[in-house]
């Protein structure tokens, strides 16, 4: 099921069979050249696998856009221990709802790039861990495994080539920590989703403490069309040092929200105007997340020239992050959104880190005071400083997560602090104070 | 403990797929899909699960209160979840949820008196492009307005 009409400017490589009949089912993918990648894999050394990864340019698309194939080349393929692949399919980040639309309408090509990083590192299991509210997902996985199974595209001597490979599906329980990916190690291990110390990396002590490849479910997506079109050609879709196309979530006050696949480097601008219609009610764009809830804002006049790609944003001092963009309108209250933001991060800190613990809720009780109107001029500096404190003193990124949107939000937006400053509640809404968890 | 043939073969599965010693992988699991079957997580499902997977009560207890779909205490029959997250925020998922509790007469967390409901104010279920969005138990419903809202719920108590 589709949930949104596509857009002429995408550029569809991971999604070329949406919209397809039975786009989810094994007969579809492989009238479509679904599982080529993994056949021309197989005759290929896991060395000429990794390297093709690398000649595309593929780089992390979970949020970090860490290179892929140097990721996965940091696997002792020869260790003795057993290898695993690990999908994360945790998709929680706020803004973020494209890996759930990739496993609906084809499953079969995550299973297909899941089978080529196996191949790459010598690894025989892998595991989809995908969070527990996407049931119905875990349902369809579950159904193009079965099918996988039986048309031997999974299980032993893989259409006799004889490469074993048995995959699994996981569900999460309800945790955002669990899409950082070795809290997500630990909760696949039954444990409380807590990040582990790094070095060790996964790529060495991942999964059950053996050599792992973890990425998200669109990196394993891009793989197939890598392999088989060869590397070069899903790099040249990028632009330099970022190979291919990335899924992009358009959310927020957008005439049509919704989930498009772009070129890395699609211009900002027309990605709004012409993807998006536009911003709704004809109304003038105020603020811009390019990936996600954790990534610094961007006013509409930084936008200015930005293109969608890593190092465009890192330009403008944030981040293509997960691809999951939000967009608020020139009504939006800021210290509200920065105060939803907040409570979001509060909420999800799985208080190992005492600055992220404590951070996150100090922040929150300030930032409710103050959008009530009850905060003080210091206040205002205050947020910035905890903010900032938090940055870079925890073990995994949740305390940054939290700290970067807000040090944003407090210094593009300081006059609608001071707007929140008459005592009254929130000068910009008429229903007062938000509902708290 | 006794469970339906159907969850009893999901846990076979389950054990089979981690590798051996590693049973404790399939504790999360185990816990969601029971909880499914019996309404809630209790202290005689939590024994069951620490003998199955090879672990003690307390590993299990200290597991399952880290995980937030994980409850102790049962809910209503339809779980109605309300996203107030950021890109729902922006399509009014706060006054979206005040309205789900009006309408329900009960607030974050709490079951109705007959049993039938229960809500929740939640934070990002993954349907960001398609704001506000609710979860019914585990169904989705995407673009949900007071008035469809009003609708889906009284359907829901007809059905009862």
């Amino acid at each position: 099921m589709l949930f949104n009409e596509p857009s002429p400017l995408e550029t569809k490589v991971l999604t070329r069979r949406f919209g397809l009949p039975n786009s989810a089912s094994i007969d579809t993918y492989l009238a479509t050249e679904g599982y080529q990648g993994f056949l021309k894999a197989a005759k290929m050394k896991p060395e000429e696998i990794i390297e093709q990864v690398k000649i595309s340019n593929l780089r992390g698309r979970g949020g970090a856009g860490f290179p892929t194939g140097m990721k996965w080349g940091f696997v002792p393929r020869t260790s003795p221990k057993p290898k695993y692949i690990v999908v994360n399919a945790d998709e929680s980040e706020p803004g973020t709802c494209k890996d759930r639309v990739l496993m609906e309408n084809d499953p079969h090509q995550l299973i297909e790039g899941v089978l080529i990083a196996g191949l790459s590192v010598d690894a025989h299991a892998g595991y989809i861990y995908i969070r527990g509210e996407y049931r119905y997902l875990i349902e369809i996985m579950d159904k193009a495994l079965a099918e996988a199974y039986e048309k031997g595209w999974l299980g032993k001597n893989i259409q006799g080539t004889g490469f074993d490979f048995d995959l699994y599906t996981h569900t999460g329980a309800g945790a955002y920590e669990c899409g950082e990916e070795s809290a997500l190690l630990e909760s696949l291990e039954g444990k409380r989703g807590i990040p582990r110390i790094r070095p060790p990396f996964p790529a060495v002590a991942g999964a059950f403490q053996c050599p792992t490849i973890l990425n998200n479910v669109e990196t394993f997506c891009a793989v197939p069309a890598i392999l088989r079109d060869g590397g070069a050609a899903f790099a040249a879709l990028g632009i330099p040092k970022a190979g291919g196309t990335k899924m992009t979530c358009l959310t927020g006050h957008i005439n049509k929200p919704g989930v498009y696949e772009l070129k890395l480097g699609f211009p900002v601008k027309q990605m709004i105007e012409e993807v998006g219609g536009g911003i709704r009610n004809g109304k003038k764009l105020k603020a811009f997340i390019p990936g996600g809830s954790s990534c610094p804002v961007l006013t509409a006049a930084e936008l200015e020239g930005a293109n969608m790609d890593y190092d465009s944003m890192a330009a403008r001092k944030t981040m293509l992050g997960s691809g999951g963009v939000i967009i608020m309108d020139e009504d939006t209250c800021m210290v509200k959104a920065a105060l939803r933001i907040m409570r979001f991060y509060a909420h999800e800190s799985c208080g190992w880190c005492i600055p992220c613990r404590e951070g996150t809720t100090w922040l929150k009780k300030i930032l409710t005071r103050f959008h009530d109107g009850q905060g003080t001029r210091n206040d205002i500096n205050l947020i910035g400083d905890i903010s900032k404190n938090m940055l870079g003193r925890t073990f995994c990124p949740l305390g940054d997560a939290a700290a970067m949107p807000t040090i944003s939000i407090v210094e593009k937006f300081r006059s609608e602090f001071e707007d929140h400053l008459n005592g009254k509640p929130c000068p910009y809404e008429h229903s007062g104070s938000m509902v708290t968890v | 403990m006794t469970f339906s043939a159907q969850l009893e073969a999901k846990f076979d599965k389950l054990l089979k797929s981690y590798p051996p010693g590693r049973q404790r992988s399939a504790m999360i699991p185990m816990l969601l899909y029971a909880q499914d079957e019996i309404g809630q997580i209790t202290d005689e499902l939590v024994n069951e699960v620490a003998t199955r997977v090879g672990v003690t009560p307390l590993q299990v207890n200290e597991v399952l209160s880290y995980y937030s779909m994980l409850h102790t205490k049962p809910l209503g029959k339809y779980h109605v979840q309300v996203c107030t997250n950021i890109s729902c925020l922006l399509h009014d998922g706060d006054k979206l949820y005040e309205h789900a509790c009006k309408k329900l007469g009960i607030g974050h967390k709490e079951v109705a008196a007959d049993g039938q409901f229960s809500v929740e104010e939640v934070e990002c279920m993954g349907a960001c492009s398609w704001a506000p969005a609710i979860q019914v138990n585990y169904d989705f419903h995407h673009y949900v307005t007071p008035e469809k809202l009003d609708q889906l719920l009284d359907g829901l108590r007809k059905k009862q």
